[in-house]
């Protein structure tokens, strides 16, 4: 006996409202990974409450392939943020203008 | 209200107040900091739902690995840009957390299932290993062909720059956007 179904969402639902705050309102896009990041952990949460609700463990699989998934796109994201700022000097998405004319 | 309830808040707590103070920190290392203490009490909450393995996965590979790599990035920018709290852009990013959260939290408790209380069960490492292999070897598979597309798509990208890509050999690229801010 634990909690109830939905204080587990309503965790996960927090988190996620956190992360896509986080996403939408920085300016800098090491910031905007990390809601992203925020965002996968809260789904996660999500997942492994439905699978001990019902008592499966489709939803522990999913998480693994939710890390696997977030590992990749981090570590992409992060090349890429890389990648941008060595060409531009900068990590605020506004100074990404060399297509403005 | 039992033990393990209580452990629940308590790691509730400590995920969300740790995630709000990661989300609204100017400095990114500050926010990575933060955001390595929600993932532990994350990976505690997967050991009290009952998956133990993946409680060390996420130790591992969330709070381990992504998190140095996250800060070895940081490291690499000569200077930490500061930014600026404005309302302009925190006043409709938190309308829209709020409006997003108000409609989750309706829908949750709108359904009668939501106040069914869970019962403690624990998936074993050794069944859950079994059960992913048996049932969903082609999906791990496919993850690892993944993982293997990120990692060339890195060192491609990584690669461009230092041997002289097709965009910098041009002068294209570099030349304007050092032009642009002079």
């Amino acid at each position: 006996m634990i909690v109830p179904l939905g204080h587990v969402f309503l965790l996960a639902g927090i988190i996620f409202a956190m992360g896509l705050v986080c996403l939408v309102a920085h300016r800098n896009l090491i910031m905007t990974l990390i809601g992203v990041e925020v965002m996968m952990n809260a789904a996660a949460i999500a997942f492994i409450a439905a699978a001990l609700r019902w008592q499966m463990m489709e939803g522990q699989a999913f998480v693994l392939f939710i890390l696997a998934v977030s590992a990749a796109e981090i570590s992409l994201g992060l090349a890429l943020v890389v990648s941008v700022y060595r060409r531009t000097g900068s990590v605020d998405p506004d100074r990404y203008d060399i297509l403005k004319w | 209200m039992t033990l393990y309830a209580v452990i629940f808040y308590v790691l509730a707590i400590v995920i969300l107040v740790s995630t709000l103070l990661a989300i609204t920190r100017r400095q990114p290392v500050h926010a990575v900091l933060y955001l390595i203490v929600a993932f532990l009490g994350t990976a505690a909450l997967f050991f009290l739902l009952g998956a133990p393995l993946l409680a060390a996965f996420v130790v591992i590979v969330y709070a381990g690995a992504i998190m140095v790599l996250f800060l070895f990035v940081i490291m690499m920018f000569q200077r930490s840009p500061r930014e600026l709290m404005l309302l302009s852009e925190w006043g409709p990013a938190t309308l829209l957390g709020v409006v997003f959260l108000a409609v989750a939290a309706a829908m949750v408790f709108k359904d009668p299932g939501s106040g069914i209380v869970l019962q403690g069960a624990v998936a074993q490492p050794h069944d859950f290993g079994r059960f992913l292999f048996d049932r969903y070897w082609l999906a791990v598979e496919i993850v690892s062909i993944l993982l293997l597309v990120a990692l060339v798509a890195i060192i491609q990208l990584s690669k461009t720059r230092g041997a002289g890509g097709a965009a910098e050999q041009r002068g294209i690229i570099s030349n304007g956007v050092k032009e642009g801010r002079q």
